[in-house]
């Protein structure tokens, strides 16, 4: 297991580098000057010349990369902020604020709303999953798999709006969704900004767990080794969660690990849906102002993320599956 | 005559499918003693491995029709509550499967998987458990036992699993044994000392073993009586040497001959059944083997594709044909190789 951190560690450092650079160098030759857009309306070739010596934007560009690189594991000075320590994903001209600050101011929401949202469809997907795979062929698996389907085809930004226009605005059922309390200062206040966007969001994902649970379980209750369970003299209940729930839950914890990475790099259209000011919100804003070093920020957060979960999800199926060999 | 071990009675298996309803066990009857083997032979989709399940009562019962009689011990399984089953399963009756590898779940230790069955009907702890599990295969000849208990199934060659296997189905030491195949998929010597194995723990316990298989010469081995299968019916039974060398069903001299014997001549041609097994959906008429039979056309009155005949058993005995005796005498001979048995 130490060997395949370690090994999985410098191979996911590799991956980041290379996203880093290829991401580096694209947004670099957009056509938009981000010294041009910093410098205002009435920009004289000198104060243009000046902006672009402030922002770091005047050396070559391999150069200012590197700067970059250094910046992440060493922090970097800016000659109109100060220094700024690592790791510094960058300064953003638009803010006026290292990079790094931003993220790490709008990280909670992010994942708050992705953890919460991924209890809910977790507990919602697999439980109505498992269900089906029981009641295989009858009523409630009908319902559950057609509910499953119209689930998947639901739109955020039509169900969320609906669903805050009714449940907040004219039924006063939950609060309007905000990010304005953190989990830690009033938990209660946290839990209400919340409720609303988690719901939300999971039913889209809860149809996925739900197709996939029955999927595998329809298959691994009817392997060889569940009926030797039975054969055994073990209980129903035994043979369904020791062995067949056992032999099903590998897919799903991959799917769930690969959901979870990509959740936190920014739920973007959720957050604009719910007005929350996640990763999501910032990525938006950051495209909107042409923000080169923020969107560098939450690209390099979004992989990171993505490239974390897949080690973990690796991690968690070799604990599941005795075959599977970490090396 | 007293009550057998385990009486079979007119059992009848059938599953509905979307094309129909599936006859895979049709009115078969047989008993089984105490320290006694029946091989049970057929072909694929025979019935062979149906029945045992049936006698388990694992079958789907809302998918599967259930009718006969099958009493253990006194006990009736059919109509049991699943309840009664699981207290019976594992412990009084249990059953090795053919895929050793595919039967024992890949997620669990080799020793939790004994044990899991002794600890559940003897409520055993689970230090207890764990010697017993390392009892037990060390009885079925895996080295170093205590090492291996904690082994997963992937660790282990097929030989070994299949060992693993009857460890399992053992541990609490069963009355009733089913083997479904569990030689099949191993190689010959490792086939060899698994049936030693089988037959060692049938002395030392008793126990009654139902052998499936569609291997003569692994009935030949092992087998006290022989019961053979065509079409989810009963086409012959009776012991060993009365199948073996004096078959009294075209299905059975059929499978007979299809076989090379080591004391016949080498240069006489193997002689297959011509057609392929029966559809269950859609049985044939009458005979269900007649199709393929070579003596059909012997019965006069074309009985064979209209009328079932009836299995008349004395004294364990039986076949269900149509042809009379002198005439199975006539024909048989003709087609008979010398036999070894």
């Amino acid at each position: 297991m130490f060997r395949f951190l370690v090994r999985r560690t410098i191979g996911a450092a590799v991956i980041l580098l290379i996203i880093s650079a290829i991401t580096f160098f694209l947004f670099y030759v957009a056509p938009r000057d981000p010294a041009r857009v910093a410098c205002g309306k009435v920009c004289t070739p000198q104060t243009l010349a000046l902006v672009k010596h402030n922002l770091g934007i005047d050396d070559p560009l391999p150069v200012q990369y590197w700067h970059w690189l250094e910046g992440v594991f060493m922090g970097r000075d800016y000659a109109s902020y100060g220094h700024c320590n690592a790791p510094c994903l960058g300064y953003s001209f638009i803010n006026r604020e290292p990079v790094t600050g931003i993220i790490l101011d709008r990280f909670p929401t992010t994942i708050s709303l992705a953890l919460g949202s991924a209890v809910v469809f977790f507990v919602f997907g697999v439980g109505t999953g498992m269900i089906a795979a029981v009641k295989q062929g009858k009523a409630l698996d009908k319902i559950a798999s057609s509910a499953s389907l119209i689930g998947s085809s639901l739109q955020i930004y039509i169900v969320g709006i609906v669903a805050m226009f009714y449940l907040s605005d004219e039924w006063h059922l939950l609060p309007r969704p905000n990010d304005n309390s953190g989990f830690t200062d009033n938990a209660g206040a946290w839990f209400g900004g919340f409720i609303l966007p988690w719901f939300v969001l999971a039913i889209i994902f809860t149809a996925n767990y739900t197709r996939m649970t029955r999927s595998q379980l329809v298959e691994t209750l009817s392997e060889d080794y569940v009926r030797t369970a039975r054969a055994k003299g073990l209980s129903g209940r035994t043979v369904f969660f020791r062995f067949a729930w056992r032999g099903a839950m590998g897919p799903i914890v991959t799917i769930l690990g690969l959901d979870l990475g990509s959740l936190l790099g920014g739920a973007v259209i959720t957050e604009q849906t719910f007005g929350l000011h996640g990763i999501g919100a910032v990525s938006v804003k950051a495209v909107k102002d042409m923000d080169l070093p923020m969107l560098l920020g939450v690209t390099m957060v979004a992989a990171g993320a993505i490239v974390v979960f897949n080690i973990v999800v690796d991690a968690v199926y070799a604990l599941i599956d005795p075959r599977v060999r970490l090396a | 005559m007293s009550t057998p071990f385990l009486s079979v009675r007119d059992l009848r298996v059938h599953f509905s499918t979307e094309d129909g309803i599936v006859k895979a066990v049709d009115g078969l009857s047989f008993d089984l003693e105490k320290g006694k083997t029946l091989g049970i032979v057929g072909e694929s989709g025979s019935g062979k491995s149906v029945t045992n399940l049936a006698i388990l009562g694992l079958h789907n019962r809302e998918r599967t029709a259930l009718e006969g009689e099958i009493v253990l011990d006194g006990q009736e399984l059919l109509t049991a509550s699943e309840r009664t089953l699981e207290k019976l399963r594992g412990n009084k009756m249990s059953m090795i499967f053919q895929d050793a590898l595919a039967s024992l779940s890949p997620y669990h230790k080799i020793g939790v998987q004994i044990a899991e069955t002794y600890r559940k009907h003897t409520g055993a702890s689970k230090k207890e458990a764990r010697d017993r599990a390392i009892e037990m295969l060390r009885r079925v000849g895996i080295p170093q036992p205590e090492t291996r208990v904690d082994d997963y199934p992937h660790q282990f060659s097929g030989g070994m699993r299949q060992r693993a296997m009857i460890a399992m189905a053992l541990v609490c030491d069963p009355e009733l044994l089913i083997a479904d195949e569990p030689t099949t998929a191993l190689d010959v010597t490792v086939q060899a000392q698994i049936m030693d194995l089988l037959k060692d723990l049938q002395q030392e316990f008793g126990t009654a073993i139902i052998f499936i298989t569609h291997d003569l010469g692994v009935i030949a081995d092992i087998a006290d009586d022989v019961l053979v299968m065509y079409g989810g019916r009963c086409v012959e039974r009776g012991t060993k040497k009365q199948v073996l060398s004096t078959a009294d069903h075209p299905y059975t001299l059929g499978l007979l001959n299809s076989m090379p014997s080591l004391d016949g001549p080498v240069d006489v041609p193997l002689s297959p059944i011509p057609g392929s097994p029966p559809s269950l959906l859609n049985p044939p008429s009458g005979c269900r083997f007649h199709p393929r039979c070579a003596f059909a056309e012997k019965v006069a009155g074309g009985l064979c594709s209209t009328e079932r005949p009836t299995l008349e058993v004395a004294d364990g005995r039986g076949s269900a044909c149509h042809l009379t005796a002198e005439q199975k005498r006539e024909l048989f001979s003709d087609f008979a190789a010398t036999r070894h048995n």
